[in-house]
């Protein structure tokens, strides 16, 4: 009952999506208030069947029902429940149900709170929803339709591959579709204005805190995914380049891109039509990474699920959505309004310049993403392409990205002053040089560009800073002052200042551990000692212990650094006899933010066991920048006000020039 | 027939949700437009000064700049939005209530029918354990499952290996049977009856078979217990397999003369002992032996060939039945007949050399009773 409730459910929700994609459209046509509002009840409607059909294959979980294909090949009445529950999107069935409620619920969120926007716009925004959501549901119903039953059903189910036996499921996935189907919305406002064939204010006061929560939710969602590689595969990597690491990364870039954008466009009026693109690129890039993870197109870590079939089908979305959206935005853009002037140096200048750099870091990742699939179609050849490649085109084009971050937020609007920006950031820049030094002085090893990029961090932690420093006038005025300007300025200063700040810090954090990491690989029986990057790790034996669904190995470390003792580091392997499969899990020891990691590998006969540690300077910084990035999102979200970026009155710029 | 009822349910909020909005007639809209938006910003602006939070000539230029778009937003749409009339057209609404009254159904109804089992009930695991499942063999093997994972957590159980050893053979998986008897010899330690019931497995195993190390573990038995029925019974039977009819006839007499004689294993032995030709009783099923009765030697050994016959025509007629053919072998063995056994297991690798599965199984029971190649 459950079950064919979920099915039903689901298949309504499909009809609905078909009658929200005409009738709105025909409303919107006759300027009919009522037909344009059928948009708003069935999005609603339609979020309401998804989320019953979701919910309903959680309870299939949860219940271990095998009488359902999909809960009988991905679960195992002795798992845990919390992987009852992450199992159910750890699968390519229940995480396209996954993607699809995600999607209703962006639909849903626009109908419920989409009260002030234009009545027709609104229209067409949901039937452009409606049109995803329609081929989506019918690429489930049809290809990886999670609600299909077994006649005698089986006794046991066949586990969760164990690697997704992890916390990390239960994150990593949603975020990242929150991510990718939130580009969705600011995609839909995109498609709608062409549709109109206007943009107005109302349209950038929205585009852009969705875009916001999109790009919010993907980076946190990014950022997991990494750690959860790091400390899950064993080999304490935590980025490799991997097709589907890039289809994540790849509408990270363009939807940083658009967040710049739609700011110029919110503020300044200016860059509309780039915006519009850039919308459409953003959600087009979602797409091709749902294809290039769905389709099993490339063999890797996250492609567990391979069959032509559903391949071609994505790839007709694929082809249907973005052919048509171009070719959409060929025909129509230039009927649109253009927006205000400026003058090259000025923010919206620093804005394109950022757009710039990231389209074509973004380009990069697709080429390299991409080469690799057409050299092995065209010329039957496999090739992969790896941190070389991305070394040579995407750092240099970041670095030079990350130069140029601190200017942006300085300048004013509409005409800036490179000259005046460039003394204020002297500061930060002498701090980045000191940074260099230190650094040189203390290095042992490693490439000598490590020193120069651990600056390249400091001089945009610092910027971020002297942003900051600047609009308070922490250093010209009294402090009780400056506290109060602080508490006036605006939250998306603030959130600025955050998110690129974290850019710096995670620079940092990448440096340090891809250039200084010790790494010990050897062999060791009970009572060995390892002695990495100052610490010794006394083996003190192996145990085998009983868990739920798997037996484990734990091996017992002494972590002891300068005779002191300080910790116990307890590694495990563990075997689930279901799939017949074995995961490491490895045992982290933060300290500060640095890590030691050690991982097993296979014990031989004798007693003795492989052993991986490695000492990984400052890793955490990687994530906690990401973090900081989110945080800085959520505070220029929480900042409601209506923006609009007037340029400074003239004697109030030459007022602040001779403070620094 | 709730599940009808619920769908149905489904169905009409569906329908409802999108007739609902088509009943209720063009209302006044709280709708947003661009002068909306800019008279909203003026509003703001205003209130920010008022919060010390924009300074004067900043808000001055702020407030310059959303009056340029405002002005240029009005002009631009010389039919402002908030005046429009939005009109009704009774016909579209009309058609879209049908859409939605019709099209929906049979939509749902059209993709849902090639796709659902509507009739399938739901089966969780709870209900499944409460032993609802149909009939004796499910609950059986439920209860096969919870005692195996039990066992899995608590590996050192030797009661729940005791109890699950002789259910797995009876469901015939005696490998797993076999795992079972050696874990219960582990942990509730050595004893005769385990050996043997352990041999008795394996030979099972093999198909009936006594192989070496099930001969092994009855001779262990033997050893612990040298009255233990089972380990004689099957050391009687290796010898006969063994083609040593006399030893095995000896080990089945001195097991009968020691029997109690209501033993419910002791018509096997008889048979046996009569197949091996030592009897003094008759063997087969009971109705044979009434037959056989009468019968001197010679006749029954003629009955049993006639027997062999008719399984050896059978096997002609229809090849698949592997165990058919082994048993065929064996009896052949059993009759002191090696050229015709041979010839028997020849025959057998032609009638399924096109199964691989088969010709497998095959090739192992050939083996175990020494014909390979």
């Amino acid at each position: 009952m459950i079950a064919e409730s979920g099915h039903y459910a689901l298949v309504l929700a499909l009809g609905l999506a078909l009658i929200q994609s005409i009738v709105p459209l025909i409303g919107a046509r006759l300027r009919d208030a009522a037909l344009m509002n059928v948009a708003r009840s069935t999005a609603l409607a339609q979020l309401l069947f998804v989320g019953a059909s979701f919910v309903a294959l959680v309870m299939l979980h949860v219940t271990s029902d095998f009488s359902v294909a999909n809960v009988y090949e991905n679960s195992h009445s002795m798992k845990p429940l919390l992987y009852k529950i992450t199992g159910v999107w750890g699968n390519h069935e229940g995480s396209m149900l996954l993607w699809v409620s995600i999607l209703a619920l962006f639909g849903g969120l626009v109908a419920a709170f989409g009260n002030n926007l234009p009545l027709s716009l609104r229209a067409h925004v949901l039937a452009v929803q409606a049109w995803i959501a329609s081929a989506f549901y019918l690429f489930i119903l049809m290809t990886s339709n999670p609600f299909l039953r077994i006649v005698n059903p089986p006794i046991e189910g066949r586990d969760l591959n164990p690697v997704l036996q992890d916390i990390g499921l239960a994150v990593h996935p949603p975020m990242l579709y929150l991510g990718y189907v939130g580009f969705s919305i600011s995609f839909s406002f995109a498609i709608a204005a062409l549709m109109e064939g206007r943009i107005d204010a109302a349209w950038a006061r929205w585009v852009r805190p969705w875009t916001l929560v999109a790009w919010i939710f993907l980076t946190l969602g990014i950022a997991m995914g990494s750690y959860w590689a790091y400390y899950e595969l064993g080999w304490g990597g935590w980025w490799f380049w991997d097709p589907v690491e890039n289809a994540s990364l790849m509408p990270w870039l363009a939807g940083t891109a658009l967040l710049h954008s739609a700011l110029v466009m919110e503020k300044r009026n200016a860059l509309k039509v780039w915006t519009i693109l850039l919308s459409i690129l953003t959600f087009s890039l979602s797409l091709l990474g749902t294809f290039l993870v769905r389709s099993g197109v490339i063999t890797s870590v996250h492609a567990f699920a391979t069959d032509p079939t559903r391949g071609v089908f994505i790839l007709l979305i694929l082809c249907l959505f973005i052919g048509g959206s171009l070719s959409l935005f060929a025909g129509r853009a230039t009927s649109l309004k253009q927006g205000g002037l400026f003058a090259p140096i000025s923010r919206e200048g620093a804005l394109v310049l950022n757009n710039l750099l990231l389209t074509v870091a973004c380009a990069v990742v697709l080429f390299g993403t991409l080469y690799p699939l057409a050299m092995e179609v065209l010329a039957n050849f496999k090739m992969s392409v790896g941190a070389p490649f991305y070394n040579l085109t995407f750092v240099p084009l970041f670095a030079l990205l990350l130069l140029a971050v601190p200017f942006g937020p300085m300048l004013a609007w509409k005409r800036g002053d490179l000259l005046g920006v460039t003394q204020r950031l002297l500061a930060a820049g002498v701090a980045g040089l000191v940074a260099v030094a230190i650094a040189w002085a203390w290095a042992r090893g490693g490439s000598a560009l490590a020193p120069i990029a651990i600056g390249l961090g400091i001089f945009v932690i610092a910027g971020a800073v002297t942003d900051i420093v600047e609009r308070t006038g922490l250093v010209r005025l009294p402090f009780a002052t400056a506290l109060h300007r602080a508490r006036g300025l605006p939250r998306s200063a603030w959130g600025t200042a955050f998110a690129h700040a974290g850019l710096g810090i995670a620079l940092i954090g990448i440096v340090c551990e891809t250039t200084w990491n010790s790494e010990y690989i050897a062999t060791m029986k009970q009572n060995d000692v390892a002695h990495v990057a100052g610490y010794d790790l006394k083996l003190d034996g192996l145990f085998q212990r009983q868990g739920p669904n798997y037996r484990e190995m734990i091996a017992e470390f002494n972590v002891s650094r300068d005779g002191q003792p300080l910790s116990v580091m307890t590694p495990s392997k563990r075997s689930f006899t279901t799939r017949g499969s074995s995961t490491t899990e490895a045992a982290l020891l933060t300290r500060g933010a640095s890590q030691l990691y050690v991982s097993l590998g296979d014990a031989n006969a004798e007693g003795a066991i492989a052993v991986r540690i490695y000492h990984k300077p400052l890793v955490l910084l990687i994530w906690w920048g990401p973090v900081l990035m989110a945080f800085g999102g959520v505070l220029s979200l929480s900042d409601r006000r209506l923006r609009v970026g007037a340029p400074k009155p003239a004697r109030a710029k030459q007022r602040l020039q001779p403070a620094e | 027939m709730t599940l009808w009822f619920v769908f149905a349910l489904m169905t009409v909020a569906a329908i409802f949700a999108v007739l609902w909005p088509l009943g209720r007639g063009a209302r006044a809209q709280n709708q947003g437009s661009e002068v909306v938006v800019y008279k909203d910003q003026l509003a703001e602006i205003e209130r920010d000064l008022a919060a010390g939070l924009i300074a004067v000539p900043e808000a001055e230029a702020a407030r310059v700049e959303i009056s340029r778009r405002l002005l240029a937003a009005a002009g631009s749409e010389p039919v402002s939005e908030p005046k429009v009339e939005l009109k009704s057209s009774l016909k579209w609404r009309r058609a879209a209530a049908v859409l939605a009254l019709v099209g929906l159904p049979l939509v749902a109804i059209g993709v849902y029918m090639p796709l659902g089992s509507p009739l399938l009930r739901d089966f969780p695991l709870a209900q499944r354990e409460r032993g609802s499942g149909s009939g004796m063999a499910q609950s059986l093997e439920n209860l096969v499952v919870q005692v195996e994972q039990h066992l899995e957590k608590n590996p050192t159980d030797g009661r729940g290996w005791n109890v699950l050893a002789p259910v797995l053979e009876r469901l015939g998986r005696f490998d797993d049977a076999v795992r079972a008897y050696r874990n219960s010899l582990t942990y509730n330690g050595e004893s005769a009856e385990r050996r043997s019931d352990l041999g008795e497995a394996i030979t099972a195993a093999a198909s009936g078979v006594v192989t070496a190390e099930a001969k092994a573990e009855f001779e262990r038995a033997h050893a612990l217990n040298a009255d233990d029925p089972k380990a004689n019974y099957f050391l009687g039977l290796a010898a006969e397999q063994d083609g040593r009819k006399d030893d095995a006839a000896t080990i089945w007499r001195a097991l009968l003369a020691k029997a109690p004689a209501d033993a419910p294993w002791r018509a096997l032995v008889q048979s046996s002992l009569a197949r091996v030709g030592g009897g003094t009783m008759p063997a087969l099923s009971d109705e044979t032996v009434a037959a056989s009765k009468d019968m001197n030697e010679g006749d029954r050994n003629a009955m049993i060939r006639g027997m062999v016959e008719r399984l050896a025509t059978r096997l002609k007629q229809n090849g698949d039945d592997v165990e058919g053919w082994l048993r065929l072998v064996r009896a052949y063995l059993v009759m002191g007949d090696r050229d015709k056994a041979v010839g028997a297991s020849t025959d057998a690798r032609q009638a399924v050399a096109n199964n691989a599965e088969r010709l497998r199984q095959l090739n192992e029971g050939l083996k175990t009773l020494g014909l390979d190649g």
